[in-house]
């Protein structure tokens, strides 16, 4: 870390990190690090020097510290950021308090156990259901600019997380399948080459699906990649509302599936 | 595929909201600050609340905002802690909304 | 999760204003009801109008369904998609659509209780 190792700053600045460790400890604590301040370090750059200067015992998940992987989602004065793009000079000289994303179960530190998460997008099937399978041999399956234009936007989910920790519908029933599945749901329920919108719907359409939203659209404010998805939800309630009208008036009509 | 009810409510709600968005501002400015300020009269008003198209837009302006706060309070009251009401409150807010489009209908074409 | 969690964040806060304007939406409604009985009945009519706790409520709940109105048309673009090719139509385009209708609507209605006057 170049920035590191540049001279000429006698500013620090303070972390409260929270820690926790089941072998050794009960109950969180909350541990104080000082470090050196730099205009261009991220929270995460705090926390790796932490890690290699003061304290080897912390563990924190990071991978590319570009806001791409999606693995260094943290609490930041209680706000959920990636912590590779929180500079730690929109918070100086103030003390600045890390800790696990909300909601979600501590393993250690501030590592969360996402299976839930993980659960949730093999329940909406967050992957491209072929409407008919084709060998390679009769070539790709096309697509117009138009048509890619539909969905594009909530393709750009790096499942970071970040929108279940601002949710609070998500913070009082875990079962609520969430801003990050349902916007992957629709992802692909968008996309014209996809045929599984109909077993989507048994779990987006229900209780647990997009109905427990109250659309506090909180998670769209904290989504680093700006998917919105509440906007997401709410279209979804649209689709939604539209087949269940369709279903109760024209029941002998053939559901056009990727019509709404 | 799964048969929620919800679509029902929320279409209703979301009717209601739009309903009060563009007509409860302008009617509420008439029925309090036009009345006080003697712009116009009780008389004035109630002739006109009798007119056919006034009945609508009054049957219009009960009946989907009280759908509007039926589930929008439904939901509120789960926040703020009533979660062991769930299941009495949608029975209470829908039937409330229900017994008022009733009373409005009663009101504005039999009365 | 403590009840009072929409206190911990002005996000969660406003929010929780937006959903309590459903308070005086029914509330209005419900007085649009009683108004709506009293049609046949002159003196009732007028006397439910001039009722003091009527007039200061209904002030009240002014503020209130505006930020209904407000935070509803803010929100419409989020629910309202419209595609035009490959693009999808501005968000503060179908706004301003909704603001500028709501506008006209209320200077219409505004204008024909104006010839009951």
């Amino acid at each position: 870390m170049a920035a590191s190792e540049a001279k000429g700053t006698d500013k620090t600045v303070v972390l409260e990190v929270f820690r926790y460790r089941p072998e050794e400890e009960e109950e969180p604590t909350f541990q104080r690090y000082e470090v050196p301040y730099f205009e261009d370090w991220v929270v995460l750059d705090a926390l790796n020097h932490i890690k290699d200067e003061i304290d080897g015992t912390l563990t924190f998940r990071w991978s590319c510290r570009m806001g791409v992987c999606g693995s260094c989602g943290m609490m930041v004065n209680g706000d959920p950021k990636l912590t590779c793009a929180a500079f730690i000079r929109d918070y100086h000289p103030a003390t600045i308090r890390v800790e696990p994303l909300n909601y979600f179960p501590v393993i250690r530190d501030l590592v969360i156990n996402m299976e839930d998460f993980l659960e949730k997008l093999t329940e909406v099937k967050a992957w491209l259901v072929p409407q008919e399978e084709k060998p390679v041999s009769e070539g790709e399956y096309r697509q117009t600019p138009a048509e890619l234009a539909q969905y594009k936007q909530f393709s750009m989910c790096i499942n970071c997380m970040l929108c279940y920790s601002a949710c609070p519908v998500y913070g009082q029933d875990s079962d609520f399948i969430g801003p990050a599945a349902i916007a992957l749901a629709q992802r692909y329920n968008l996309d014209s080459r996809d045929g599984a919108t109909e077993e989507r719907a048994e779990v987006i359409f229900s209780h647990e699906g997009i109905w427990e939203c109250t659309f506090v659209g909180d998670c769209t404010r904290v989504c680093p990649k700006n998917v919105d998805p509440a906007g997401a939800i709410q279209q979804a309630k649209v689709s939604a509302t539209k087949d269940w009208y369709h279903s109760v008036l024209v029941p002998w009509g053939k559901r056009d599936v990727k019509s709404r | 595929m799964v048969k929620s009810n919800e679509p029902i409510w929320w279409s209703l709600f979301s009717a209601g909201g739009v309903v009060a968005a563009f007509f409860y501002p302008v009617t509420i400015i008439i029925t309090a600050i036009a009345f006080s300020v003697n712009w116009i009269s009780a008389e004035g008003l109630r002739e006109l609340a009798g007119h056919p198209l006034t009945r609508i837009y009054l049957f219009l302006l009960i009946f989907l905002p009280l759908f509007h706060w039926a589930h929008r309070f439904r939901y509120v009251a789960m926040d703020l802690g009533l979660k062991g009401l769930g299941g009495i409150l949608p029975v209470v807010c829908y039937g409330a909304a229900l017994l008022g489009t009733g009373l409005a209908v009663f009101f504005l074409v039999w009365a | 999760m403590p009840s009072n969690w929409w206190l911990k964040r002005k996000s969660y806060f406003m929010f929780m204003v937006r959903e309590l304007t459903c308070l005086f939406v029914g509330g209005y409604a419900l007085f649009l009801l009683i108004l709506a009985s009293r049609i046949g009945d002159a003196d009732g009519f007028s006397a439910l109008l001039q009722h003091r706790l009527v007039i200061v409520l209904q002030v009240i709940a002014l503020p209130m369904v505006l930020y209904h109105t407000v935070t509803w048309l803010n929100l419409t673009p989020k629910v309202l998609v419209i595609w035009r090719g490959e693009s999808r139509v501005s968000p503060v385009l179908i706004a301003a659509v909704h603001y500028f209708a709501w506008f006209v609507v209320s200077v219409i209605i505004l204008w024909m209780v104006s010839m009951y006057r």
